[in-house]
């Protein structure tokens, strides 16, 4: 049995009470781009300030489930700083950590992804696997995140 | 004599003996759906094991018994709202939206033109607004909207200039996400004054209180099954049968016509003329014996006790967790039904939900599928819970138990 500990890490919990990089970058400098997911009305908007392939800043705004606004969160943390290309491979290996692997679900066999100890935080997201119908929530922010890279 | 009790009714379903997450299951979402009692899901395997056959086609034996089955539950549901004329006036759809798409392209397209006006409320349903829409884009109606006031209640201080020009007024008896029930035989009666014909959205009403569509007086009135304790995939459009004769064809195929040749369809007249193809059989024995069980209930009986059910849970959401827990409709048992949409102040819809589950408690978290309503009340999602003929007051109970959990987690 799926247990809520699991989807509702501490570490989650702070990132929704309390999110980072919360806010607004002017446009157009800054890329904006819009997240949604009709099903459950979660909207976030992603600005990124982007330049000579960095990720100089990061701001979010929007609102939406504890799961989706932590994600979203910790993404930010992620990738401020980075270079796009360690933001595309962070994404990478946060797609790969919200696939479902039935091994992993029902307890046996190991993590999906080998090297989930160099995720740090993001790792805490795992847990979400287990409640199918929220990794939509989680992956929110890490698809919005890459459509807006798209256009760096 | 109707004899009723929720506890009996809960024992009839067999859904109700589920244990979910270690605990036996609290159902609350039959605004969503409601649960099928025993007797409905037995009619539709007994129609599966003895009589299935496809209808209107065949002379055999138990292609008759299958037509009988399909049109005896069209005459029980003429009963069951009261139809004046009976089976002729009832159409089985696919569920409400599709009853209100059938009324929008057929009738609508058929009777208004641009500038008409089609008036609905800021409380529908999505079903009972985006064939509207669908309808303005090909004629140019207009689509207008009665507000609703802070209170969750439809605004009429302005209905006679709102109702200026209006072909149809259609409107919900019941919100599915704030309970309210709206007074649908005044509504009618200010509607018809002003010349313009009246459609009803039943879909949270017939399966708990009394319907009677002379009484009501409405031109037009669509439900599905699946919320008064029947199956899935089976709706109802009914209509007065001057109406009904005067509207072109829906769909088309087999099973509506009169006549095919190479040049050209003559449609079939009747409620048949918009039921193409092979339609739900095995559904409409599950309605019928819903139609039958219910009768037995007493509807009557059934609204009472959703009401005591709702008054008894607004007064205990109102006294605890320290106002931290909103009720997104009527505070006051006053013209209102068993739905409790919830706003949890630092609880997101998603997350109430998630954790009431882990108590084995079933609410829909979301927009409920009436979006322009949750924009007027500046809301994404409430978590909705609802009651049924079976529903008990421990079910609120542990409702109140898993949310003031949802309440200590999030802090
Ligand atoms: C008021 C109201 N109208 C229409 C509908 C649509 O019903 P269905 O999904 O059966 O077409 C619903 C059900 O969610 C409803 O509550």
């Amino acid at each position: 049995m799926a247990n809520l500990d699991d989807l509702y890490r501490e570490i989650i919990l702070d990132h929704y009470r309390t999110p980072r990089n919360r806010g607004e970058l002017t446009s157009p400098s800054a890329i904006r781009t819009e997240g949604f997911n009709p099903l459950c009305g979660d909207e976030l908007v992603v600005y990124l300030d982007v330049q000579d392939g960095v990720i100089v800043d990061i701001k979010l705004t929007g609102h939406g489930c504890s799961i989706s606004q932590a994600s979203s969160s910790m993404m930010s943390a992620a990738v401020k700083g980075k270079t796009v290309a360690e933001a595309r491979a962070t994404i990478d290996r946060f797609k790969q950590l919200m696939t479902v692997h039935e091994s992993s679900l029902d307890g046996q066999g190991e993590a999906p992804v080998a090297d989930i100890r160099t995720m740090g935080e993001l790792a805490a997201l795992q847990g979400v696997v287990k409640f199918p119908v929220r990794i939509k929530c989680a992956t929110l922010a890490w698809n919005t995140l890459s459509q807006g890279l798209d256009e760096a | 004599m109707s004899s009723y009790s929720a506890r009996r009714v809960r024992g009839d379903t067999p859904l109700l003996g589920r244990v979910i997450n270690g605990r036996p299951i609290t159902y609350l979402d039959s605004a969503s759906s409601t649960l099928p009692p025993r007797p409905v899901i037995e009619a539709m395997t007994r129609y599966y094991e003895l009589r299935h056959a496809n209808v209107h086609r065949g002379v055999y034996q138990t292609a008759v018994e299958a037509t009988d089955v399909y049109e005896g539950a069209r005459a029980a549901t003429a009963r069951f709202i009261n139809a004046p004329q009976g089976l002729d006036e009832i159409v089985f759809t696919k569920n409400t939206t599709e009853s209100f798409n059938l009324l929008a392209k057929s009738w609508g397209a058929a009777n208004l033109t641009a500038g008409d006006v089609v008036l609905v409320t800021e409380m529908e349903h999505h079903a009972n607004i985006v064939p509207w829409f669908q309808l303005r884009e090909q004629t140019g109606i207009e689509v207008r909207f009665v507000p609703v006031t802070d209170d969750f209640r439809l605004d009429l201080s302005d209905l006679d200039r709102l109702l200026d020009g209006v072909k149809l007024f259609s409107f919900t008896a019941a919100s599915n996400v704030l309970g309210t029930r709206n007074p649908v035989k005044e509504l009618t009666r200010i509607a018809h004054d002003h010349g313009a014909l009246v459609a009803v959205d039943a879909a949270q009403s017939v399966g708990h209180q009394p319907t009677d569509v002379v009484d009501l007086d409405v031109d037009f009135f669509c439900f599905s099954a699946h919320k008064m304790l029947g199956p899935t995939g089976l709706g109802v459009l009914w209509t007065r049968a001057a109406i009904l004769e005067s509207m072109p064809p829906f769909l088309g195929g087999g099973g509506m016509i009169a006549d095919v040749r190479v040049d050209g369809y003559v449609p079939a007249s009747g409620p048949t003329r918009f039921e193409a193809g092979t339609p739900p059989i095995a559904e409409t024995a599950g309605l019928s014996a819903a139609i039958v069980y219910l009768e037995g209930l007493g509807l009557a009986n059934v609204a009472r006790h959703e009401d005591e059910l709702t008054s008894d849970a607004l007064k205990r959401l109102a006294n605890e967790f320290d106002g931290r827990v909103r009720v997104i409709g009527p505070a006051e048992n006053v013209d209102r039904g068993g739905v409790l949409s919830l706003d949890v102040d630092g609880v997101h819809p998603h997350d109430v939900a998630q954790v009431l589950d882990q108590f084995g408690v079933c609410v829909r978290p979301g927009h409920h599928c009436a979006k322009p309503l949750m924009r007027r009340f500046k809301l994404a999602a409430t978590a909705r819970a609802s009651f049924g003929p079976y529903s008990l007051t421990t079910d609120t109970d542990v409702l109140l138990e898993a949310l003031g959990s949802a309440v200590t987690m999030f802090g």
